[in-house]
């Protein structure tokens, strides 16, 4: 099974090399091979007799992290999803996308995504759902961008990318919770000990973030906002991962987790409501696009909301309709949208508003099209699975027993028949609408950029494939109920489930009139859409969830630009401070609390007057350096404070340091007058009175705090020094009666020759900075 | 011959002593002249003598500590002043130090 996943990957890395050939054989020949193998391999296990089956494959197993792969009835369903429309749309895009295309490019996106897609529906283990959950954010970003010239096609990929990997994000947050809660990384496993994670505390934040997750992936209100702006891919890749894969995968986690999460009421109540408001949402929002993409964009986000809300509602009949669904959509949604592209490529526009009557110029075009926008409104007519999936829609929703009445779940159980019709009605309206709007009416070939005509076979054949597929499923819904339906159901359900799917139950069958109310209601608002367009302007006016999103990109910027702004002005002064502050913060706070201000007079000594004098000295040079504003004065004032240090040095019996600081202080002073040519003139800056006070604060506090650790430093002496030691040794041990001196150079001589190095690369530095020329604008 | 000695060690300590507060009360005079000024000339002269009063300083403490190891540190002032004016007054005086070879 590993190979089946490998395969794309392994392939991807081929491409480039296949692609040298393009001038004589379309390199997408090479591609449509590997979704059909992957196919026919996953084929062979469907059946009534089919058992759920388990590969392993080590990865990193001192992490608990393998290559686990389980094929169930709801993985099965989503591999030949996968694979079977991937091999449609493969085949597709050879006849799409030109030879003059980037399609090794294209083919190796594609290659990868598919894989990653493979890997995400087979994989038991989280960490590997996860990896390659965001394998596929990171090859949808990839191929939303293929034409990458294009402005809103970067503009799409960067805005399906950060709302489908924060989703990546949160899914990682929950899958690590259940991982540490569980102590296990599979999934199979935690579906086992369900009971551990719904009793936790953590259960309302595993929720949040694993819904999370599924809603910005599957393009639930209110993330569903990348989806229409992902319509700037070439049209397979929207056929592809826009209808029928990618946007599914969080209706495959939501399903997968559903043994687990169905047995609490928020998972009800969230997934039901955020499905169901989807499904009205984006019906509604569909009959206003003009672009048969943006149709089609909204229409399967509603479509996935539905899906969503059955899962929800998790019944039986729910289950069993939303697992059905999710075939029945793929099959008209992927051939929808090659319509779509077929209109496209053979008129040269996607505008509806420019389109019309093409009937006589696509004839077969039309006829795939009328199948497709009819199963998808969900006409009752017996060779539509539209048709089924939306009657047993209504049939759940008005069947909800298993649910209790009390407080808001009552409310919600009451509304959603009515939503559900509602939402498809709208749906039946667009559904009309791409469909007379493009095919129907009179034909304004002037407008067209291109000459109508019939596409190429080649291109043709995926979409009858796939509507040959919605008849077949209609008119036989019993032939994939047992051995494919009843299987992916029962995975999500956790037991044994199996619906007969009738065409006819009788008049007096609720969804009938249900759904003969969609079709009456439908064709009045479809009649009448020129009267009631206005109601647009109204709802949602100017209300969208994309000026959401741009403004928080915009703001977020904006803010977080500030923010740097307002520490990172550029001036030391202000690093200063804030480091300054930081350490004054950081020891108060820590003394406080740890009580460690000590003062301990015992072992003071006494103090005589010299040393009181070259003190006041010092003292009174160091106030004045601040005061004066000469900076000669300054640098002279400063001479006396080191002299006075040299001089204390003296005091308390130091010759050596007495010497090094004399010549130091004496030295730093010519230094000073060297350079003092070149430097500004010293002037009192103009800060506000508030700085200037902040300043004053934050020194007084400074020298204060050093006080402080000094004076406790001093009074908390835990051992004996080790001074006693090198006054003892110096003599017998280093030959020298210097103890400073021996303690440098033989005792401790490695810091004396690091302390040499820093001179010497000081000494470069300075030779460096003076000889080596600049750049042009710096001199 | 004892008291003799004492006498004298006394006398010593409290010589030097006074000596001690007299260099330093010249020393806080000269810290007057090296901050008020008026000219940077007024600065340096007072930053020379007050290196002088610290060699001062430091023999006294010498004599007060009984030890020889600040005579260096007596020497090098001598020398560092030396320097250390010659160089203020050629910077006072020309505005460098160092002056450039002859191109």
């Amino acid at each position: 099974m590993i190979w089946a996943v490998l395969l794309p990957f392994i392939m991807a890395m081929f491409i480039p090399f296949v692609d040298k050939w393009r001038e004589r054989i379309h390199t997408g020949f090479f591609v449509t091979i590997i979704p059909i193998l992957i196919f026919i391999y996953f084929a062979r296990f469907l059946g009534t007799g089919f058992e759920p089956l388990t590969r392993s494959y080590s990865w990193i197993p001192s992490l608990d992290i393998n290559m686990v792969f389980h094929l169930d009835g709801l993985s099965l369903l989503f591999v030949l999803l996968i694979s079977g429309i991937g091999a449609l749309v493969a085949f597709y895009s050879i006849y799409y996308l030109d030879k003059s295309e980037q399609l090794g490019h294209f083919y190796v996106y594609f290659l990868l995504f598919m894989g990653s897609m493979l890997g995400v529906v087979l994989s038991d283990n989280v960490f590997v759902l996860y990896s390659f959950w965001e394998f596929t954010s990171l090859s949808s970003f990839l191929l939303i961008g293929f034409w990458n010239f294009k402005k809103e096609s970067r503009y799409g990929a960067l805005k399906s990318m950060l709302i489908t990997v924060f989703g990546g994000l949160s899914l990682l947050g929950a899958l690590v919770f259940m991982t540490v809660l569980t102590d296990t990384t599979s999934i199979q496993e935690m579906i086992s000990q369900k009971q551990l994670i719904l009793n936790s505390e953590y259960f309302p934040l595993i929720l949040a973030l694993l819904l999370l997750g599924a809603f910005t992936k599957s393009a639930q209100f209110p993330f569903h906002i990348w989806l229409p702006d992902a319509m700037e891919a070439p049209t397979p890749v929207s056929a592809y991962l826009h209808s029928a894969t990618m946007v599914k995968a969080g209706i495959y986690l939501v399903a997968r987790y559903s043994p687990m999460l169905s047995s609490s009421d928020w998972f009800f109540i969230i997934v039901s409501s955020v499905g169901i408001v989807t499904l009205c949402w984006g019906s509604y929002m569909a009959v206003r696009q003009v672009d048969l993409k943006g149709i089609l964009a909204f229409s399967t986000i509603s479509q996935l909301g539905m899906i969503m809300a059955m899962l929800g509602f998790g019944t039986k009949v729910a289950v069993f309709a939303a697992v059905f669904h999710i075939l029945n959509h793929a099959t008209f949604k992927g051939s929808l949208f090659m319509v779509a592209g077929i209109v496209d490529h053979e008129t040269g526009t996607r505008d509806i508003r420019k389109l019309g009557g093409l009937m006589t110029y696509l004839p077969i075009t039309a006829t795939l099209a009328i199948f497709g926008t009819f199963s998808m409104a969900g006409v009752p007519l017996p060779f539509l699975n539209g048709f089924y999936s939306k009657e047993l829609f209504f049939d759940a929703s008005l069947h909800l027993e298993d649910i209790a009445n009390a407080g808001f779940i009552g409310v919600l159980k009451t509304a959603l028949p009515y939503l559900a019709v509602f939402g498809s009605i709208f749906t039946f309206v667009y559904s009309m609408y791409f469909f007379f709007g493009t095919f129907r009416g009179k034909a304004n070939l002037s407008e067209l950029p291109k000459k109508p005509h019939e596409a190429p076979v080649g291109m043709l054949v995926s979409p009858i494939i796939l509507v040959l597929g919605v008849i077949l499923i209609g008119l036989f819904p019993g032939m994939v109920n047992e051995p494919f339906i009843a299987h992916a159901a029962s995975a999500v359900k956790g037991l044994a489930v199996s619906k007969e799917v009738y065409f006819w139950h009788g008049f007096l069958y609720p969804p009938l009139i249900m759904s003969i109310t969609v079709l009456v209601f439908g064709t009045v608002l479809y009649l009448s859409r020129k009267q009631w367009a206005p109601v647009y302007r109204a709802i949602p006016g100017v209300l969208s969830m994309n000026k959401v999103y741009d403004g928080l990109v915009d703001r977020l910027e904006t803010y977080s630009s500030r923010v740097t702004k307002a520490y990172m002005n550029g001036s030391i002064g202000r690093y200063v401070r804030l480091v300054l502050a930081a350490i004054l913060i950081v020891t108060f706070a820590f003394m406080a609390l740890t009580g460690g201000f000590t003062v301990d007079l015992s072992n003071v000594a006494p103090l005589s007057l010299p040393e009181i004098f070259v003190a006041i000295t010092m003292v009174i040079a160091a106030v004045s350096t601040i005061l004066t504003n000469n900076r000669i004065t300054a640098i002279l004032i400063l001479g006396v404070v080191g002299y006075g240090l040299s001089m204390l040095f003296v005091l308390f019996r130091a010759p050596d340091l007495a010497l090094t600081q004399l010549i130091v202080e004496t030295v730093t002073v010519a230094l000073f007058l060297l350079v003092f040519y070149h430097l500004p003139k010293l002037r009192k800056k103009e800060e506000a009175a508030s700085t200037r006070f902040l300043n004053l604060v934050i020194s007084i506090g400074f020298g204060a705090m050093m006080t402080m650790v000094a004076i406790s430093a001093h009074s908390s002496k835990f051992f004996e020094s080790i001074s006693s030691y090198f006054l003892e040794n110096s003599y017998k041990l280093g030959g020298g009666d210097n103890v400073v001196n021996v303690i440098l150079v033989d005792f401790r001589g490695l810091d004396t020759l690091f302390e040499i190095v820093v001179l010497g690369i000081a000494a470069m530095a300075i030779y460096g900075l003076i000889k080596l020329p600049g750049k042009k604008e710096d001199q | 011959m004892e008291e003799m000695l004492n006498v004298t060690q006394s006398l010593v300590e409290y010589t030097t002593l006074i000596c001690i507060t007299g260099v330093s009360i010249s020393l806080i005079i000269l810290l007057y002249r090296a901050i008020k000024g008026p000219s940077n000339p007024d600065r340096a002269v007072a930053l020379d003598i007050i290196g002088i009063n610290l060699m001062a300083l430091a023999g006294l403490i010498a004599i007060l500590l009984v030890t020889t190891k600040f005579n260096d540190v007596i020497l090098l002032i001598g020398i560092l002043l030396f320097i250390g004016t010659v160089a203020l007054a050629k910077f006072l005086e020309k505005g460098v130090i160092i002056e450039r070879d002859m191109d």
